[in-house]
């Protein structure tokens, strides 16, 4: 879960990150017991749990860099390593897993050549796997840009990806 | 057909517009299930559609109806000919619907389901096995009300449970719920009456209501569906619970994986506290109680109560010990009742019916009814409540409509009678023999064909060695490897172990490297009996439910399927064809007769040639599957059967050694 290092080229969004990171923490509550929503607020604005937002939590609260840590990696909903464009996140949960959800998923590493958890090289995708979304009655499931895709196959991944990269093309 | 007219109020009984178009509603079901084959863009062409023909009908976008394998659902209400129920639309059926089916007596489309009654029962001939079981008591508003809508709530008999609770004392409250027999709906089924007592007996000044929404099981979604299709039930439940054991302070504990319900929950609460069912003296009495939304932050232990409130107070999920019970010091060490979402949903109606009449459903000791969430390979999946009793066969046959697998089609077989089903009048694949059906996630066993008469119940349940869990119940086909089952359930709980005691932690890692070299074609007897030896010793050992009812599908599956065990150690073959060390794939000896190329164009393994066949003096197309190359990734087998049958098969043993 190592925190993933960033180019000088990116000091500006470093720099964005800071005032953002600012922003959520100013004012918020003191309290150990607010840990849990203030690093869920720190996900959902940056994408990822930075490894200046865990000192600086560490700082706000009032306990050491490693208690924060500790609780953030214990829990599945937190990112250490920035995310790409699109987050592809593949259901393997019990019904998707009996209609054949670890297939797909294996196709998405194939295709993407990356394992869950790991972003693409050109920032485009990052792929993961969730316990289960709760759609099982249209399992194998698979969350694209958290949208939710129902009855995927193997055979639609590569349509899929096409699909997302033209749409990043169109928009460039 | 009165109170379905909820959602349009006045309008509905108003009879003396026949037909009038202002007089007509349309519900699209919008819940996640819904969305995730496109609702949102059916309720847009409907709304679209309604502007262009000027028609003046009111939409609503409501929750889950619990028929998920008919999604997207719209539902067209009119005040003379009731509901009728459209199932497998997309946008253009749904303009086809407003155009044409709007006003017509028995619409007669393939989009057709059936009519829809007050309980939100679907009425069909193809659905008649399923109406016999179905009781709908948790589910009776889902897919019927605007979540979003306290009115509709309201309007359906909400929050009289609460004002009914106001005038009675805390005591008498809880011995109602005591006289029910309500049983936690978590999983463990503890009476919930008793776990109310101790903590209304426990002191303190403050107390706390937990509402357990961490609905964590893989294939379990019946929390979803009720929080975004019914949120003010549960928000009455707590209030109930609240009033009785003299808290003042609750928390709503839902998984962040349910974005769709903690919205429906926030803007619930809103209503509530704006029409005076929250806050300060709540509906203008002495009482005051206020509750709050904490998102999980995704961690399957959290499902066990003391993990759940070590997680709320900003901590690892890690459990405590018990005793002392949540119920005597819990959340920051103060009493706290924790109740999961569908046992709070159950309180409004043992109030406002009576505890006779929960405890008239059911059986002895496992009273009212139970909600499953079937999935897997079965025609129908969906949510599903029944009475507690019913067996097996009857919710896999009669409401899951049987065995069914969706994806592929064999010509000149029978399909299944399954009503309507859109375009392609889906389900249409022939019916597959039924292996076992999974009960309970992770924590749960796999029961195979002989229990198929068990009446499901809590106590008949643990008897078999699976457990209720929280209802999710995945069925399982003949192409379904119970070893890989096993391994895909101790890999879940291995994971999400909280690594606080040994047994759990190294115990559960141990058993997965058995299976995984099971998995592989590799062990042997000792093995297995390794495995049964480490399983009895986590049970016994484990600090938490976790660890004590991890090994439970390893154990049944060893109990009822120790054949398909041994076949893979000693034979080196999977039965089942899913193993992929143990696994090869090849075209049937007829080859293949479509040349259509879908599968060499999308796989290097795959090459095609012309052949000439001497007899019948023609050329012909010839495919091969080199062995070596082959990764077992089965799209040959995918992109094969969306054209017209199954030219590709798997063998086992493997060709090659792996």
């Amino acid at each position: 879960m190592g925190m993933q290092g960033r180019g000088c080229a990116c000091t500006q969004e470093l720099e964005a990150q800071k005032a953002e990171l600012e922003a959520i923490l100013d004012g918020a509550a003191c309290q150990h017991v607010e840990l849990l929503p203030l690093l869920q607020k720190v996900q959902s604005s940056l994408g990822y749990i930075p490894k200046e937002a865990i000192y600086r939590l560490a700082e706000q609260l009032g306990l050491s860099a490693m208690d924060v840590y500790g609780v953030a990696t214990f829990y599945n909903q937190f990112k250490f390593n920035k995310p790409g464009r699109h987050s592809i996140k593949v259901c393997t949960g019990t019904a998707c897993h009996v209609k054949g959800g670890g297939l797909v998923l294996d196709e998405w590493e194939k295709e993407l050549g990356i394992a869950p958890g790991e972003t693409t090289a050109d920032g485009g995708f990052d792929l993961d796997t969730v316990a289960c979304v709760g759609c099982c009655g249209l399992a194998p499931v698979v969350l694209v840009d958290n949208h939710v895709a129902g009855m995927m196959r193997s055979a639609d991944v590569e349509d899929c990806i096409r699909k997302l990269r033209y749409s990043d093309e169109q928009e460039a | 057909m009165t109170g379905v007219a909820m959602a349009q109020g006045d309008t509905m009984k108003d009879g003396a517009r026949p037909g009038g178009a202002s007089a007509v509603t349309i519900m699209v079901g919008t819940a996640t299930c819904g969305r995730s084959v496109g609702a949102l863009e059916v309720l847009q062409a409907i709304r679209e559609e309604i502007a262009c023909l000027q028609l003046g009908c009111t939409t609503y976008e409501v929750g889950c109806l619990g028929h998920c394998y008919a999604e997207p659902l719209v539902l067209v209400g009119n005040p003379r000919q009731g509901w009728n129920v459209f199932g497998y639309v997309d946008a253009v059926a749904a303009r086809c619907i407003v155009r044409d089916h709007l006003f017509e007596e028995a619409p007669k489309s393939e989009f057709f389901l059936g009519t829809l009654d007050d309980d939100g029962l679907l009425h069909s001939p193809s659905l008649e096995p399923r109406l016999r079981h179905e009781t709908r008591m948790i589910l009776r508003n889902c897919g019927l009300i605007d979540p979003l809508n306290i009115e509709h709530y309201i309007r359906r008999g909400g929050y009289n449970a609460l004002r009914a609770v106001l005038e009675m004392d805390g005591g008498d409250v809880i011995g109602m719920v005591e006289e029910s027999g309500l049983r936690g709906r978590g999983g463990a089924g503890f009476p919930v009456g008793r776990k109310w007592r101790l903590c209304r007996d426990a002191g303190g000044p403050v107390k706390y209501i937990v509402c357990n929404a961490d609905e964590g099981d893989p294939g379990a979604f019946i929390d979803r569906a009720l929080l975004e299709s019914d949120p003010h039930a549960v928000i009455e439940g707590m209030l109930v619970a609240g009033y009785a054991v003299g808290a003042a302070k609750g928390y709503i504990y839902v998984r962040a994986e349910y974005p769709l319900a903690v919205q429906c929950l926030n803007a619930a609460l809103e209503q509530a506290r704006a029409h005076g069912f929250l806050g300060r003296s709540v509906c203008r009495s002495a009482y005051s109680f206020d509750m709050e939304v904490f998102e999980a932050a995704g961690a399957f232990v959290c499902g066990e109560e003391t993990a759940l409130i070590a997680s709320l107070e900003g901590q690892r999920g890690i459990p405590r010990q018990r005793p002392p019970y949540p119920a005597e010091r819990g959340l920051f060490a103060a009493p706290t009742v924790i109740d999961n979402a569908k046992t709070l949903a159950y309180i409004r109606h043992i109030v406002t019916r009576g505890p006779a009449y929960f405890a008239s459903i059911g059986v002895e000791n496992n009273t009212g009814t139970a909600v499953f969430a079937l999935a897997g390979k079965v025609a129908r999946p969906g949510l599903v409540e029944v009475p507690m009793g019913a067996t097996l066969r009857e919710i896999i046959e009669d409401v899951g409509g049987g065995m069914v697998d969706l994806n592929f089609e064999k010509p000149g077989r029978a399909r299944p009678d399954v009503g309507n089903g859109g375009y392609f009048n889906r389900p249409k694949a022939p019916e597959l023999m039924f292996k076992a059906v999974q009960i309970g996630g992770p924590s749960g066993g796999c029961l195979p064909v002989s229990m198929l008469d068990l009446p499901v119940s809590f106590d008949s349940l643990a008897d078999a060695g699976a457990m209720m869990g929280s209802g999710g119940m995945v069925v399982m086909a003949e192409d379904d490897c119970m070893v890989e089952m096993a391994r895909y359930f101790l890999e879940f709980t291995q994971k999400e172990s909280c690594g606080a005691c040994t047994f759990c932690r190294v115990g559960t890692r141990c058993m997965l490297d058995i299976l995984d070299t099971f998995t592989h074609g590799l062990g042997t007897q000792d093995d297995l009996e390794r495995l049964a030896e480490l399983a009895a010793d986590i049970q016994e050992g484990s600090f938490c439910n976790l660890g004590a009812t991890a090994p439970n599908p390893v154990l049944t599956t060893i109990r009822y399927f120790e054949d398909e065990y041994r076949a893979h150690f000693d034979e080196k073959s999977c039965p089942a064809l899913v193993c992929k060390d143990l696994i090869s794939y090849e075209f049937v000896d007829v080859g293949c007769v479509s040349a259509c190329e879908s599968c060499s164009v999308i796989c290097d393994a795959i090459s095609s040639s012309m052949c000439w066949d001497g007899l019948a003096d023609r050329m012909y197309r010839t495919h091969e599957i080199d062995d070596e190359l082959c990764i077992r990734c089965s799209i040959c087998v995918d992109s094969c059967a969306g054209i017209n049958h199954r030219a590709v098969r798997k063998v086992t043993p493997a060709k090659r050694e792996s």
